[in-house]
């Protein structure tokens, strides 16, 4: 194989497994989506509205304006995250799709691939979702803004890979609490979406950048907003480096946990 | 296996145990097998014609799972058109060696090459000419049945009207062109079988994979799977075929290994085996206690081989002639009379007690 037909069949074979998810997913999308989308509509009412009425503005903008854009990227997490945690490990254990797939032409590394992507394909929904919120709210000032669902791909596919890795691990569905408490929780309420990151203790501001979520936050703000950072380069290129482990990492605990 | 051999006469009647599975296979309705071709083209799509060429060569091969072997040094050739069954109690390594062949499982040493290529090497390329049949019901459980063959037919890239037919046409084949849009939850167990070998046989595989694709099916069920797996190989699909089942494996076997602790006992077709390890009858006497021993001690005499298991004492005969001829002499026992069978060989040579 030359170096340029592996990753043509790598993406061929990732965009099967993809097109599996999406045939099982159509025609129960409506239910799957108010999930996915409740979540971010309830958080603006109740915290952007609801505690924003008792909070002074933030950089001269309303306390609403300060949180939307972190939830493009939360909802983009938490909908990548289920996918490859819930939905990934009934595919890996109980239903033995993965094990069925594998004995095809696909590779376990393509499976991994097609997962993680379409999580990452929820995260973007959940993104646009926000995003066209934002807009009708008057929230968006900038058309780079459409960037910010670019931002929602990768963090879906840094989320997803995070919550396959996971799985790989994981024994069973009652695990999945820890994940979720202690990673995808974590990262929802310390990564700068609900208060500003500046003016904390120095050793808070340092330990938020160890979570990834923090980077995508700064990124989806940044682009809604139109006002730029001059961190925004340094924001990307943590945020890649992230997901790149991320994959990596998922890839290679699947295969272990797959193939004896 | 031929309808002119005589079958033995049962002494005393006692047909519930005599019934050999040469009687089930007379019994059988003439199976619309030979038909099947015309009416579904796609389902018996031309096979290579090089028949009697291996498309499975295993050399030494050995897997062992933190240092237990389940897979001892086995070597083995799987040949064009062909159907090898392969034999052996739970425990024996028989998913194992399978799951190496379709590259789901690592080779541990030794060499196993599939369609000449090594599976270290050549996976895509391998899978991409198989069909499995595994164990457990591995279906999609979140499509229908017709989107399940789509679907699947998809991993193999075939092209959209390419599925389409053929997965309309082995719905019709494997009777569940009723079911194409039914939940597979809402399938019987046997259903979900026919519609594991229809997806199976998507891809038009050269070499089927059947890893005990009975297990679990009532006698109607398996007669259909059975049929079908007869129109298949008899169409030039090769096949490997593991079973717990001696009728399965007579019915549909050209040649048989007998696996046991990850070795090869023995191989040959089952009439071999049957003549070589049995011979030709077998009297089979339930003991009752009291004066059941002056019979059997002229069944000790007169037999070949005798083993007693249980309340049962089986006389094995290499001559049809001498167990015949000692009939008489049992009037006062409890027995049957009948042709040595692949079960009489598989327990002789597994022996009887429990694996599980």
């Amino acid at each position: 194989m030359t170096a340029i037909a592996v990753p043509v069949d790598w993406l061929r074979g990732a965009s099967r497994v993809w097109s599996r998810n999406f045939e099982s997913w159509k025609d129960f999308a409506a239910a799957s989506l108010v999930g996915t989308l409740a979540e971010p509509i309830l958080t603006l009412l109740a915290i952007g509205y609801g505690l924003g009425r008792f909070v002074s503005p933030i950089d001269g903008q309303p306390y609403v304006a300060f949180l939307a854009p972190g939830l493009i990227a939360s909802t983009a997490m938490t909908a990548a995250a289920f996918e490859t945690t819930f939905g990934s490990f009934t595919r890996l254990t109980e239903q033995r799709t993965f094990e069925a797939i594998v004995k095809t032409p696909i590779s376990v590394e393509e499976i991994v691939a097609g997962d993680i992507f379409w999580a990452a394909s929820k995260g973007v929904l959940g993104g646009t979702f926000v995003l066209v919120i934002m807009a009708v709210l008057g929230l968006v000032h900038s058309p780079v803004a459409i960037a910010a669902l670019g931002v929602a791909f990768v963090v879906g596919i840094m989320f997803g890979g995070l919550g396959m890795a996971y799985t790989a691990l994981c024994p069973s569905y009652a695990f999945f609490s820890y994940f979720f408490t202690l990673v995808v929780t974590v990262m929802y309420l310390f990564s700068g979406i609900f208060f500003p990151l500046t003016g904390l203790p120095e050793w808070a501001v340092l330990a938020a950048q160890f979570l990834p979520l923090t980077h995508a936050v700064a990124l989806t703000r940044a682009l809604t907003t139109g006002v730029p950072s001059p961190d925004l380069w340094m924001h990307a290129g943590v945020l890649a480096l992230f997901t790149v482990f991320a994959f990596w990492l998922a890839t290679r605990l699947i295969r272990r946990r797959l193939i004896h | 296996m031929t309808a002119s051999e005589s079958q033995p006469i049962d002494q005393l009647g006692l047909s519930f145990s005599a019934q050999s599975s040469r009687i089930d296979t007379e019994a059988e309705p003439p199976s619309p097998e030979s038909s099947q071709t015309e009416e579904h083209p796609s389902v018996f799509a031309p096979q290579p014609q090089d028949e009697g060429t291996p498309l499975i060569v295993a050399r030494d091969l050995v897997k062992a799972y933190a240092d237990e072997p389940v897979v001892k040094g086995i070597d083995f050739e799987v040949r064009r058109g062909e159907c090898l069954g392969v034999l052996g109690p739970n425990g024996a390594g028989k998913t194992t060696t399978i799951n190496m062949i379709a590259c789901f499982v690592g080779v541990g040493s030794g060499e196993l090459e599939v369609f000449g290529f090594p599976v270290n090497g050549g996976q895509r390329q391998i899978k991409r000419r198989l069909g499995i049949m595994s164990q457990e019901n591995n279906l999609d459980p979140d499509l229908p049945v017709l989107k399940n063959l789509l679907v699947f037919g998809r991993y193999f890239g075939l092209p959209y009207g390419e599925r389409r037919l053929r997965a309309e046409e082995l719905l019709e084949f494997v009777q569940l062109s009723d079911k194409r849009d039914a939940h597979i939850r809402e399938l019987s167990g046997g259903m979900q079988r026919r519609l594991t070998l229809a997806r199976a046989l998507i891809s038009n595989p050269e070499l089927l994979i059947l890893d005990e694709p009975t297990t679990g099916l009532d006698p109607q069920a398996r007669h259909v799977v059975w049929q079908k797996l007869r129109a298949l190989n008899r169409a030039g699909v090769t096949m490997l075929l593991t079973t717990h089942y001696m009728e399965e494996a007579e019915q549909l076997c050209d040649r048989l290994l007998i696996m046991d602790r990850g070795e090869i006992v023995v191989r040959g077709t089952p009439a071999e085996l049957i003549a070589e390890h049995i011979g030709a009858e077998v009297i089979e006497c339930f003991l009752r206690g009291g004066d059941d021993d002056e019979a059997i001690a002229a069944l000790q005499s007169a037999a070949d081989h005798v083993e007693q298991a249980g309340d049962e004492v089986y006389g094995f005969f290499r001559e049809a002639e001498r167990a015949r001829e000692l009939l008489p002499k049992l009037a006062s026992l409890d027995f049957v009379h009948r042709r040595a069978t692949l079960e009489d060989v598989f327990l002789k040579l597994t022996g009887r007690e429990l694996r599980d």
